[in-house]
């Protein structure tokens, strides 16, 4: 109750916190719709491996990603236990398959170092910054970038 | 309602004019000669104008007021409507249109083509044959410089010409309309009788108004017949009793006189006859039974409060025109009223009689001009219409299945008030997605128009023919049509077709010939453009594919390869480079829309004969009839309408055709198999055919093929979900749908799934499309 409670007063930026493996990474609370349990999804043909394919929202066709997979991790094998989170950027809306929510945090945008530089292909297009928050580190995501993009990607 | 939507209702209304108006020029151009044909391009035009008045659109009108001129002269026969007056006609029809849409949207118009295009449709209307300047100019010679907009009213300036009838037009201007008393001693005479029926007033027509602006032309003189003017017991006050018998010396001509009346002429029986000077104001009165009433315009232009306050109090009249209530007034104060009202007892009944035949024709006229009731509504609506539905589908569905799942004894009231909700849910579908469904005709006739422009710059002749133009289609699909369409066409015209001499030269008529069709085949729309030019220059082709980098100079390509390069960006073979084309888009462009529909697009030409553009597109982008199949343990959806027949193979049936290949003998003849399983890539090695079930599907190439799959789960109907919504297009798939128990299933795209089996990879085709 350190950092999080003084800040709740300021005009601060939300953020979800998620666990994948032994990481935690977040997301701008503003783009996430809704957070739901896994369930099995339709996989699409000559999908890439981190799509694992395509659920029904509400009559609404929602392609699943596998976050673990798609930043260059071990893919996940998704249990009950996993949730899904439903994000939104621009019109487009994609759920992200994640292990848990651990958090809600608010920070300001000074909080938000930048990534170390690594050269690594995930710090290059994912990574917007990383946080440290009571003493955890947590990499703040790209969410435009983990969308699948351009018809040869997807292919 | 504010002024703005009132306009927007006119504009709205203008378009279906100018649909009717080039509808109607086509008809006659293919040689109907019914006068009712010609009624209605009148009308349309005639609407247009009197919309075009109310809202001082001055350019539109003036155009509008040649152009009717000129159709009144077809109308009364005095011109033939030939293919050469019918040319203009379809131009100015054209710039009609132009004008419209400046009127709604700003911008400018071509006002040397609609300045041209007055001169040609007075030259007709006079009796001429079109000015020699009007065989069509090439645009960059037009004469731009003409400053013609502020001469818009001009038209009727022209010099006078003896017409057929050795009638004398005489030059006016409208801007004379309210101008300076002349002399009148010797000018020309017209006696006028004005019998207004009762629709002019309903209309919100005024006799008033309309014999005030009369009194604007000349000295005249009004003799009002009150003859069939019942008793006040007998009187309906919505019925018009009065006409009025005018005689006017004027120079402005009955052309002039005619247009005073000219948005009453409906409604009102009008005779305007020409005296000879020495005639005139003599006689004329005399054959009149009645008692001339001085009859004072400053009455009309008067407070006729009054006197309509009186005949309201005293006789709860309901308001009817003012005109005549002023007259009822004026007769009253003639004190002759008591003398005139057992004549007009007589005369009641003869008028009942008349008016309702004029009322029968009225609406035997409306009936056949417009056939059915229509109403607007918002496309918003319809769509949140169709998705609630698609939802109700979906939901209905899982309830049944759900009925079937916990219910094993099976209460037979519960099924059959399910089934009952299913044919209903379906019914609701149907009407729903009907409404959406319009023909192909408007855009068809969009593409008429292109076709004239294209030939007269071109200066090639062109005829286009149009079949299955009420094929009815999607209103979103035919919406995006019109773009890719219009660029084909150009194509067709500007590279297709050969100059007229060529054409004579390798004995071909010298017009070209562009066909466009519509119709519908397996549940999808098949629009074909064909021209009968020279085909595509394979040679050409290849050429500029290898100066293009687009294939190496040793490719070994096939014609029907070389002859898709031309969809590939940034190529066009055009020599000269023109407004047209020649700027290297266009079939890309044309490609990516279509597929952006969910269409394909093939070409194939004859060299010497000419080339056939085929594109097939859904017919709807919401709910398809699919037979529901598993595949490698996934459900897949098969568009019903793709699917001939389904078998079950057995060992015997089924032959290795080299490697990987494997045929299928169906009554003696070979098809294809091909194994879903393995083109979709759920599984790596191919599935035992005989443990599978086969659907022959035909395919847009014409080809049939045996698809594989491992079993028939049954047929239902699905919503189609977008997968490009939030996903992206995937090769080999059309789309997606939510079954009953919830899941997304995916529809096969059976062409693409084909194709594939043809040797060509989808992940080949869609890095194409992605690259193009």
């Amino acid at each position: 109750m350190t950092s999080l409670a003084k800040n709740l007063t300021k005009a601060g930026r939300e953020l979800i916190a998620f666990r994948i493996g032994d990481q935690e990474f977040c997301v701008n609370v503003m783009s996430v719709r809704e957070i739901r349990g896994w369930t099995k999804a339709t996989p699409m043909p000559h999908a890439p491996r981190y799509v694992l394919g395509v659920i029904n929202l509400r009559g609404v066709v929602l392609p699943i990603i596998d976050l673990s997979a798609r930043l260059g991790m071990k893919p996940a094998e998704p249990t009950v236990r996993h949730v899904i989170i439903v994000t939104q950027v621009m019109d487009k809306v994609v759920g992200l398959l994640v292990e848990a929510v651990s958090d809600i945090l608010t920070i300001n945008e000074e909080d938000i170092q930048p990534t170390p530089d690594m050269s690594s292909e995930f710090e290059r297009t994912f990574a917007r910054g990383v946080l440290a928050i009571d003493k955890r580190m947590i990499c703040l995501i790209e969410l435009e970038a983990v969308f699948p993009h351009s018809e040869s990607e997807a292919a | 309602m504010d002024m703005n939507e009132i306009k927007e209702i006119f504009f709205q209304e203008c378009e279906e004019q100018l649909a009717e108006l080039e509808s109607g020029l086509l008809r006659l151009n293919d040689g109907d000669r019914d006068p009712e044909t010609v009624n209605a391009v009148f009308r349309a035009v005639h609407s247009i104008k009197g919309g075009a008045g109310a809202f001082g659109l001055d350019d539109l009108v003036s155009f509008a007021h040649v152009f009717e001129t000129t159709l009144d002269c077809v109308r009364s026969n005095k011109l033939e409507p030939t293919q050469e007056v019918l040319k203009v006609m379809l131009k100015s029809a054209d710039v009609l249109a132009d004008l419209t849409n400046v009127a709604r949207d700003g911008g400018s118009v071509d006002q040397a083509r609609s300045a041209q295009l007055i001169r040609e449709l007075e030259a007709l209307a006079k009796g001429e044959a079109p000015p020699a300047a009007a065989t069509p100019a090439p645009v960059a010679a037009a004469p731009k410089a003409a400053p013609v907009a502020k001469a818009a009213p001009a038209p009727v300036a022209a010099a006078p010409l003896v017409n057929d009838e050795g009638f004398m037009p005489v030059a006016f201007s409208f801007d004379d309309f309210g101008g300076e008393e002349e002399s009148v001693s010797d000018l020309p005479a017209y006696d006028i009788v004005f019998k207004p029926k009762s629709e002019l007033y309903t209309k919100g027509n005024e006799a008033t108004l309309l014999l005030r602006d009369l009194s604007r032309l000349g000295e005249m003189s009004i003799h009002c017949n009150m003859d069939n003017l019942p008793g006040l017991d007998q009187m309906d006050p919505e019925t018009a009793y009065f006409s009025w018998k005018i005689s006017i010396k004027t120079d402005k001509g009955e052309d002039a006189i005619r247009s005073v009346f000219e948005f009453a002429e409906w409604d009102c029986d009008l005779e305007v006859t020409a005296l000879d000077a020495g005639e005139a104001g003599e006689g004329s009165d005399d054959d009149l039974p009645m008692q001339p009433v001085p009859f004072d315009l400053s009455v009309l232009d008067g407070e006729p409060d009054a006197p309509i306050g009186v005949v309201e109090e005293e006789e709860q009249l309901a308001a009817a025109a003012a005109a005549q209530e002023a007259a009822v007034a004026a007769a009253e104060t003639a004190s002759n009223v008591l003398q005139m009202a057992g004549n007009a007892a007589r005369a009641s009944a003869a008028d009942k009689g008349a008016a309702a035949t004029a009322a029968a024709q009225n609406n035997a006229q409306q009936a056949a001009s417009a056939a059915a009731p229509t109403i607007r509504v918002d496309l918003d609506r319809v769509d949140r219409l169709i998705n609630l539905v698609g939802e109700l589908v979906i939901n209905q569905a899982m309830l049944s299945q759900s009925v079937i799942e916990n219910d094993s004894n099976g209460v037979s009231s519960i099924n059959m008030g399910l089934e009952e909700l299913q044919q209903l849910t379906r019914e609701i579908q149907d009407s729903v997605m009907a409404i959406r469904a319009q023909p192909v005709k408007p855009v068809f006739q969009r593409m008429a128009r292109t076709v004239r422009e294209i030939a007269d710059i071109t200066g090639k002749s062109v005829r286009l023919v149009t079949e299955g133009e009420n094929t009815e289609v999607d209103k979103t699909v035919i919406d995006k049509l019109a773009e890719p369409l219009t660029h084909m066409i150009r194509n067709a015209v500007d590279h297709g077709l050969e100059m007229p001499e060529k054409r004579l030269a390798a004995g071909k008529p010298a017009e070209g010939t562009v066909k466009l069709t519509a119709k519908h085949r397996s549940g999808r729309i098949v629009i074909e453009l064909s021209d009968d030019g020279a085909g595509i220059n394979r040679e050409r082709v290849r050429q500029k594919a290898i100066d293009n980098d687009l294939i190496a100079a040793d490719a070994n390509l096939s014609d029907e390869e070389i002859d898709n390069l031309i969809f590939h960006a940034g190529f066009s073979t055009a020599e000269k480079v023109s407004d047209l084309s020649g700027r290297g888009v266009g079939m890309d462009v044309v490609k990516r829309s279509i597929q952006a529909l969910g269409g394909r697009i093939n070409i194939s030409s004859k060299p010497g004969h000419g080339s056939v553009f085929t594109m097939s597109l859904p017919l709807t982008l919401a709910v398809l009839d699919g037979m529901v199949v598993t595949v490698a343990g996934q459900t897949l959806v098969v568009p019903l309408t793709a699917i001939v027949e389904t078998l079950q193979p057995d060992a015997a049936s089924i032959h290795s055709f080299g490697a990987t290949q494997r045929l299928i003998s169906i009554r003696n003849s070979f098809c294809p198999l091909v194994d879903v399983g393995r083109i979709l890539n759920f599984r790596a090695t191919q599935a035992n055919p005989v443990e599978g079930v086969a659907l022959l599907v035909e395919s847009e190439g014409g080809g049939q093929r045996a698809l594989m799959v491992d079993a028939i789960q049954g047929q239902r109907q699905v919503v189609i979900k977008s997968l490009e919504a939030n996903y992206t297009h995937v090769p080999g798939i059309a789309a997606a749908t939510i079954l009953g128990d919830g899941r997304v299933a995916l529809i096969l795209d059976v062409d693409a799934v084909v194709a594939a089996s043809r040797g060509q990879s989808l992940q080949q085709e869609s890095s194409l499309a992605a690259a193009g």
